[in-house]
């Protein structure tokens, strides 16, 4: 239990904005408004150091900056709409934009995202269409015209209680999100229906971004283990599966213990496993 | 904001006779908070002030039916239950309270066609009951990662028959009061977002408790903002 007791008062006028630069990789809370950094002035063609004319010359343009999620703009300033740790990406390359700011969270309940990758479960088959549960709040439809050598004579195996890999490609909050599994050039790319057996199991969304980043050891250690298939949902969905049911058991409980684990514990872990 | 509460002569800072200690310098009971301790809901949280404690559950957005469904923004909904017995009008009139702030909070135009339903328990009650639930459904649905445009927390003050504010009353005093007032401010501006009052009281103290309220609201945003990097800081 997190138990505090006030003592010293602060000043009424809280919550005044802040530079979002000063706040990164600090906790935020909803309701705080971030200043967005202004835009260095470009050097005059005359390369002396000539300021170009403005037209209206007491605002000074900011840099556009991409509003990741957690963020909504309100005015020229970022309002803070979920608590977590504010973090910033560089833009890359060309310079085009100032980069990308988001707010990083712990999150239970999943929301469609167009492009993301999830793992669904067919719950039913009307006509030409599949509904899949991905976790969200309403069921996305697939059709069956969506996989990889499908043609209208030659359908897909699809049951009701498959699993399926695929990604998005209508999510938004008005609409019924769409998913496929197939990719622009019309391939499967590791999409589709997932094999027999296995486990499916959730845990929380911030924990699969996690072991998704590239630089993720976790992975590597577990795949030194045992040899093993694996399939991640953004969705907060995993499918697992090793050569027999007790290894996938272990696999699915250390999967979800390293939320909470330090890399030490996890080491040792792996350590007393390995031996055994 | 301490002048406020120090120079006003009326206002009981002092504890006296009661059972719970109160912290030197507010008149609020001491307070906790847990989160993430229910595993089935998206988010849920446990929050304590004195002897008062309200365990709360958030699900959403979640599907919603055809019949309730709002066409540009998320359904809110709030359940209430007692600790022993039923649920009744008392508990219906308070679930329209909590529901009419967090409407007021939480970004519903963000998932249309959906559902949020608060669940609240109350686990025990000694006094200041509705800030009590108001607190831990705020927590809870910062916990579930609902969009909210600001926090919001709840206080109680309760005036007893000489005039002196008390803020936080226990039941005992409650009872003795005669007059009660709860009020829900938000954490940007302390904008009152919902009042109740029960009893007797001239318009110049509804001023004042509103002025003492809104200044212990800043423990509680304080309370929260700790709360809330503790909870971070270990991942």
């Amino acid at each position: 239990m997190a138990g505090v007791v006030a003592v010293a008062a602060e000043s009424l006028a809280g919550g005044r904005a802040r530079a979002a630069r000063t706040v990164l990789d600090q906790v935020v809370l909803p309701g705080e408004e971030l200043l967005l950094p202004e835009q260095e002035d470009a050097e005059g063609p005359g390369g002396t150091g000539e300021r170009p004319l403005r037209l209206n010359a007491g605002v000074r343009a900011r840099v556009r900056v991409v509003c990741g999620p957690g963020l909504r703009r309100c005015g020229d300033r970022l309002l803070v709409t979920k608590c977590g740790r504010l973090r910033y990406k560089e833009p890359g390359g060309s310079g085009g934009g100032g980069g990308v700011y988001w707010v990083d969270s712990q999150q239970k309940r999943y929301v469609p995202v167009k492009g993301d990758h999830v793992i669904g479960i067919v719950t039913a088959k009307s006509g030409d269409i599949f509904k899949v549960d991905v976790g969200g709040s309403e069921p996305a439809s697939l059709s069956y015209l969506a996989f990889e050598g499908a043609t209208k004579r030659n359908r897909p195996n699809v049951q009701v209680g498959d699993l399926i890999y695929g990604q998005f490609v209508v999510a938004n909050k008005d609409m019924e999100p769409e998913m496929v599994c197939i990719d622009s050039c019309g391939r499967a790319n590791g999409m589709g229906v997932i094999g027999q057996d296995g486990l499916l199991f959730k845990v929380t969304l911030g924990l699969i971004r996690k072991l998704l980043a590239p630089d993720c050891e976790i992975l590597q250690e577990v795949g030194k283990l045992y040899p093993l298939e694996i399939v991640f949902g953004m969705n907060g969905r995993i499918w697992v599966k090793a050569k027999t049911i007790q290894q996938t058991l272990i696999l699915a409980n250390i999967l979800e213990a390293c939320e909470h684990m330090t890399a030490d514990q996890r080491k040792q872990i792996f350590s007393r496993l390995a031996e055994s | 904001m301490e002048g406020v509460m120090r120079t006003d002569a009326k206002m009981r800072t002092e504890s006296g006779a009661e059972s719970s200690p109160r912290g030197p310098g507010c008149s609020l009971r001491h307070f906790a908070c847990e989160q993430n301790l229910l595993s089935r809901p998206d988010g849920s949280a446990s929050f304590l002030q004195g002897d008062t404690s309200v365990l709360a559950g958030v699900y959403g957005p979640a599907e919603v039916k055809v019949s309730k469904e709002i066409f540009n923004k998320a359904t809110l909904e709030v359940i209430l239950r007692p600790k022993i017995g039923l649920p009744g009008v008392a508990e219906k009139s308070r679930e329209r309270l909590i529901r009419n702030t967090c409407e007021a909070v939480v970004l519903g135009a963000l998932h249309p066609r959906t559902s949020i339903t608060v669940v609240l328990q109350v686990v025990s009650d000694a006094g200041s009951l509705l800030a009590c639930g108001l607190n831990a459904a705020c927590m809870a649905l910062v916990d579930a990662g609902v969009p909210m445009r600001a926090l919001f927390c709840g206080v109680t003050c309760a005036l007893d028959s000489e005039g002196t504010l008390v803020l936080d009353p226990t039941a005992k005093q409650e009872k003795e009061a005669r007059a009660i007032l709860t009020f829900a401010l938000d954490s940007v501006e302390r904008k009152l977002l919902m009042s109740t009052t029960k009893g007797l009281y001239s318009d110049a103290e509804l001023q004042q408790c509103l002025a003492a309220a809104q200044a212990a609201s800043q423990h509680v945003f304080r309370f929260y903002r700790e709360s809330l990097q503790r909870r971070y800081s270990k991942s």
